[in-house]
């Protein structure tokens, strides 16, 4: 053990390297890597040229989600029905050919624990703290919520990954962001990390790894910190970390692939030594007063546009960054909003409940809160429910939350990525607004000329039965 | 992996800050099992407006492009720089990149160059209508009007770009490190 005071994310690391560089990079071993159909054939195919194997396909998991439709998988007689979409068939095909052979464990598209990889690994305690998570996918981040050290990589990483177990890697930067304090009526944790990403900016995590800390992080539930560590490459961090404990322990002991038995009692102890010693020390630190954080949601095509749903559209001048206005004005032109306009009196014709950041059983709980006993405006055109996993979406029918959503005029569909990023059939229709429980509200990102608002399942519940983004807190006290 | 020293040639004067992967290539084009091909659908949105950079004779057969603070943050997705590579760009130019999209852009040969907001604030000017020369065994950026730029650039991706190395095959080549702590994991964390 080191005399020195150590954080979360350095004890991490540390108990990962394999070999040391004189420069500083690292050989870092991974425990576990996650794939999925869109960024894994390139690399498969690089090993099969090179007449590569999987070191280690033990570790590895792979799960369809970015592709497949979330319509009925199969029919009446149990039938798997077919992909129709050419190219989406050919993506998933090669995903079911590619574990087949090179021995890696797969969970198919009709099996029940089939969901969002980001999803799927919690759940099936596939994800334990302290572990080094990677995947082909940004949103990797979100294993952070476990204390996991988990981000996303590129393909010729997933390759490395994939014949080697190990990465190339140069330490990050720490970061903390502590809230403390008692967050306010109506605010969730998709509410403090919008907070979070508008007071940081696109970029202001880059180079760093997030550690959340304060009262606000402990007191969440499982559920709540995968989604805030989910949107820390928002903030332009690979990963962001919660320090794993009870909560964590608790949500973990009945999950089928977590360890059991001596090798339990064995795990939790080493969990336990891993939070930040006191006294380590950060490259940077950002303190947040809960009270300060307000239901919020955003205006632009960029993550850090943030504000208040009682607020307005910004006027771009108002920022003090010549580049920033100018990308301000773009993404009003985008959006198609003028500056004044309150954001409570936007309307909006599509809701999507579901991704990787918000598609958890929590997640429905809330927004069925706010739908029940009440109907879609009549101008919503399109209103999806999309739960996370088959697991998550068996546990929502057995509380009758589809009923909810059902009788309100909800569309309850099977797991997958859907509307988040527009590579199935599932999109927001050109020039048309979305109140969108995802994660990115870039340009095109639900479609061509597709219009997001990031909000949190309550507030795109709010959306969907008011016509409008609205302020949930209103809402409620209207019932 | 092709070695990587010195680009000269047209850039393309972007700019735009917080140009993100989806941006670059969006998900649609995504459904692919191979690397080529996408230089073409690259940069849709910005495609789709009258008069845009990519499509201006120009700017025709340029090999740097030169982009905004935070430049392909986003999605992992790699496709963004084997985008690029299609397009025929060997070097970025900008304030700042996403952490993820430059180690893509590395792993495929394209050389990042971070540049303060001035310098790249320059040379949008001057690729109006100059070319624009990056120099890595000198990590330098020089115009035709006698501007020059240093830049500073992480010295193993350094190596690995002049010499165009594999790195899975560095790696493999730790095998027995490799091993050697898998044993030791084995006995002391079991339940990984």
């Amino acid at each position: 053990m080191s005399a020195k005071p150590r954080t979360l994310y350095e004890k991490i690391w540390d108990a990962h390297v394999v070999e040391r560089r004189d420069d500083g990079t690292c050989l870092i071993y991974i425990d576990r890597h996650l794939l999925h159909e869109v960024t894994s054939p390139q690399a498969f195919e690089a090993l099969r040229i090179a007449g590569r194997k999987l070191r280690r396909p033990d570790l590895t998991l792979a799960v369809a989600d970015h592709n497949l439709p979330t319509t009925p998988r199969v029919d009446a007689s149990g039938k798997r029905l077919p992909i129709t979409d050419p190219d989406s068939k050919i993506q998933l095909a090669e995903l079911e050919k590619n574990v087949a052979e090179f021995g890696v464990p797969y969970i198919d598209a009709i099996a029940p624990e089939q969901g969002i990889v980001h999803v799927v690994g919690p759940e099936q305690g596939y994800s334990l703290p302290g572990a080094t998570i990677v995947c082909g996918d940004s949103h990797t981040s979100a294993h952070g919520g476990m204390g996991a050290l988990a981000f996303g990589i590129g393909t010729s990483e997933v390759e490395h990954v994939m014949a080697t177990q190990t990465l190339q890697l140069t330490p990050s930067k720490t970061m903390e962001i502590r809230v403390d304090g008692k967050l306010g009526e109506g605010v969730t944790p998709k509410d403090v990390v919008l907070h979070i990403i508008g007071t940081i900016g696109a970029a202001g995590g880059t180079g760093y790894v997030i550690e959340y800390t304060g009262n606000v992080f402990r007191e969440m539930s499982i559920e709540g910190r995968l989604t805030v560590s989910n949107m820390s490459i928002e903030g332009g961090a690979r990963a962001g970390l919660i320090a794993p404990d009870e909560v964590t322990f608790a949500y973990l002991s009945d999950k089928p692939m977590a360890p059991k038995g001596e090798a339990w009692a064995k795990a939790i102890a080493w969990w336990k030594t891993l939070p930040t010693d006191p006294g380590a020390h950060y490259d940077k630190v950002v303190v947040i007063d809960a009270a300060d954080i307000a239901p919020c949601l955003t205006w632009g095509t960029s993550p850090e546009d943030v504000v208040p749903i009682d607020g307005v559209v910004p006027d771009p001048m108002s920022f003090a960054d010549p580049a920033k206005q100018i990308a301000a004005q773009k993404s009003l032109d985008y959006m198609g909003l003028t500056p004044g306009t309150r954001m409570e009196d936007i309307p909006v014709e599509n809701i999507f409940i579901g991704s990787c950041t918000n598609s958890r059983i929590e997640d429905l709980r809330a927004a069925a809160v706010v739908v029940r006993g009440r109907k879609l405006a009549p101008n919503i055109r399109q209103a999806l429910i999309v739960p996370g996993s088959g697991l998550v979406k068996r546990q929502a029918e057995a509380e009758g939350l589809d009923r909810v959503f059902l009788d309100a005029g909800f569309e309850w569909r099977e797991p997958g990525c859907s509307m988040c990023l527009a590579m199935n059939p599932d999109k927001v229709p050109p020039g048309e607004r979305c109140a969108s429980t995802s994660n990115r509200n870039f340009v095109g990102r639900q479609g061509p000329r597709s219009r997001t608002h990031l909000v949190s399942p309550a507030m795109a519940a709010a959306a969907a039965v008011t016509g409008r983004l609205a302020d949930v807190r209103k809402l409620e006290r209207m019932a | 992996m092709k070695p990587i020293n010195a680009v000269e040639g047209r850039a393309i004067p972007l700019g735009l800050k917080n140009c993100d992967t989806d941006v670059i290539i969006p998900a649609h084009f995504l459904k692919v099992i191979t690397r080529d091909g996408l230089g073409k659908n690259a940069f849709e949105a910005i495609r789709a407006q009258p008069g845009n950079v990519f499509d201006d004779p120009e700017y025709a057969g340029a090999n740097i492009l030169i982009g905004g603070d935070n430049f392909g943050c986003g999605s992992s997705r790699e496709h963004a720089a084997w985008a690029l590579n299609d397009m025929g760009i060997d070097a970025v130019i900008a304030p700042s990149f996403s952490d993820i999209f430059s180690g893509n852009a590395f792993k495929n040969g394209i050389l990042t160059v971070v540049l303060p907001q001035e310098a790249v604030d320059r040379l949008l000017e001057v690729a109006k209508t100059q070319p624009i020369s990056v120099e890595l065994e000198g990590q330098t950026v020089t115009t035709p009007f006698q501007d020059r730029f240093r830049f500073e650039i992480d010295p193993f991706r350094k190596y690995c770009l002049l010499n165009g190395l594999d790195e899975v095959g560095m790696t493999l080549a730790r095998d027995s490190a490799i091993g050697a702590f898998e044993e030791k994991m084995a006995a002391e964390r079991p339940w990984l």
